[in-house]
């Protein structure tokens, strides 16, 4: 009886797999990330690093870190919208009024700034580069999911150590059609059809869901997208500069410009009769 | 504000999770779904830190079925749960630990009954015969001590869950977009359609 069951039985981990060195191989297909960076000569970096940057309870920080957006970008009929402002803020001070938010991470692939600027650009940077070694790899395109879960991971395995970032990752492949994906620096990872991101998100998702649908024409998407951050640049004091405009097809994303809402606040004001509230008369 | 509900029945276990995602005065998402399949017998539903809970949840569920993949067979609900509140004890005691609370839905095949356990974030693991976490226990629990017998039929298990999700919905202050109901049974687990979009009163 011991030796028929000897037969057919498995010790549970003995020969489980691979040994330490080919299993060590496989787990690392990719080569390790060999990133090093300088870090204050300080016990507890992440800690330290809150102290200085902490705006809110101590408005003479040494650190002022970029913050402040407003981002967009939903699912409709026709692909992706997304649209973004173009202000960074250091505190108080508006640090520039020409940031590209939408990062181009390849043809079919955008990804979007908002929170820390330094942590966005550089994390939405690396994450091109291993889109592209995955292109190099498996000759062929990396999935949204995919992608987005590389920047995920990545977030989550830095997480309390002070990363901020809250980005959206919109592109269209073959196998998943149109997609749109939510990674901020907590984490989470959430797959949707309508995402706003940043200090005016509340504003854009005001006037985004009340005219929001599925069936949206081209036109009209765009100009639902670009309408909900003029909305929230509007009211945001963090959100201001030029809208940028993207429209996400089947064949690669296409920009619809780079626009300044000054303008475009006079000009919807003016010819629609919106923004009541401001008037330019003297009173 | 995420309610995770368990209740188990004669031949059932039904698992509960709400549909919101939040981060901070936002709802992202209204079509969430807090669990994870961990076999054909068990299911987790979890709630807590973003960011860990799915991390957590996506940890245990590729380790289940690794286990599963090298010996053949599926680890039992109760060996499922000992597991899982394992790893949860051994991340408390590291560095950074995983803020997760969970309820795991089983079916025990050998013994022939369904089984739940509820487990916090400080890895406390109980068997029960229903179960909430978060706010949801403060209004559930009293409910489910009064009309929750261990014989009743999926029927009144339905029923049961019903008078909890329309109480959380009258009394919660913040509106957690319904939920997202699975059973599991000798058979599987299954997804059941859940009417949200019932109207309650305050009295």
């Amino acid at each position: 009886m011991d030796s028929l069951v000897a037969q057919y039985t498995r010790p549970a981990f003995s020969e489980a797999g691979q040994s330490q060195e080919e299993q060590q191989g496989l787990s690392q297909a990719s080569p390790e990330l060999s990133l090093k960076f300088a870090l204050p000569p300080v016990a507890q970096s992440a800690s330290w690093l809150r102290a200085m940057t902490d705006d809110y309870s101590n408005p003479n920080c040494p650190i002022k870190i970029a913050h402040g957006t407003t981002t967009l970008a939903f699912r409709f009929k026709g692909g992706i919208i997304v649209a973004t402002d173009s202000r960074a803020t250091a505190g108080n001070w508006i640090a520039s009024q020409t940031v590209k938010k939408v990062i181009e991470i390849n043809n079919c692939l955008l990804g979007t700034m908002a929170g820390g600027a330094a942590d966005c650009q550089y994390w939405l940077a690396f994450l091109g580069m291993q889109c592209r070694l995955h292109e190099l790899r498996h000759k062929r395109r990396i999935s949204v999911a995919a992608a987005s879960k590389i920047l995920a991971n990545l977030v989550y395995s830095y997480k309390g150590m002070g990363l901020s970032m809250g980005t959206m990752c919109a592109g269209v492949t073959p196998q998943e059609g149109p997609a749109l994906y939510y990674i901020d620096s907590d984490g989470t990872r959430l797959a949707g059809n309508l995402f706003c991101v940043g200090s005016g998100q509340t504003f854009a998702y005001g006037v985004l869901d009340a005219q929001y649908q599925y069936d949206l024409s081209d036109e009209d998407a765009l100009e639902l997208g670009r309408r909900s951050i003029l909305a929230a640049t509007h009211r945001d004091a963090y959100s201001g500069g030029f809208i940028n405009l993207y429209h996400v097809k089947e064949d690669g994303w296409v920009k619809h410009g780079f626009n300044d809402t000054n303008p475009m606040f006079w000009k919807t004001k003016l010819e629609k009769g919106e923004f009541s509230n401001v008037t330019a008369d003297l009173v | 504000m995420e309610v995770l509900l368990g209740i188990t029945g004669k031949d059932f276990t039904i698992v509960a999770a709400s549909k919101a995602a939040m981060r901070g005065a936002t709802i992202l998402k209204a079509s969430d779904d807090k669990t994870r399949e961990l076999n054909s017998h068990s299911l987790m539903a979890f709630s807590g830190e973003a960011g860990d809970t799915v991390q957590f949840a996506e940890f245990i569920q590729a380790n289940i079925q690794l286990y599963s993949m090298r010996n053949s067979m599926e680890l039992s609900p109760s060996a499922t749960a000992s597991f899982v509140r394992g790893e949860l004890a051994r991340a408390l005691r590291s560095r950074r630990p995983y803020t997760v609370n969970l309820l795991l839905g089983g079916y025990d095949k050998i013994a022939d009954k369904p089984t739940l356990y509820w487990i916090d974030y400080l890895a406390s693991s109980a068997p029960v015969p229903y179960a909430a976490h978060g706010y949801a226990q403060y209004y559930c629990l009293s409910l489910l001590d009064k009309h929750h017998h261990p014989d009743i039929d999926f029927e009144r298990g339905m029923k049961i869950l019903r008078m909890c999700t329309e109480e959380l919905k009258r009394r919660l202050p913040i509106d957690f977009k319904g939920v997202t109901v699975k059973v599991i049974t000798k058979d599987g687990i299954r997804e059941v359609e859940y009417e949200d979009d019932v109207k309650v009163v305050v009295p």
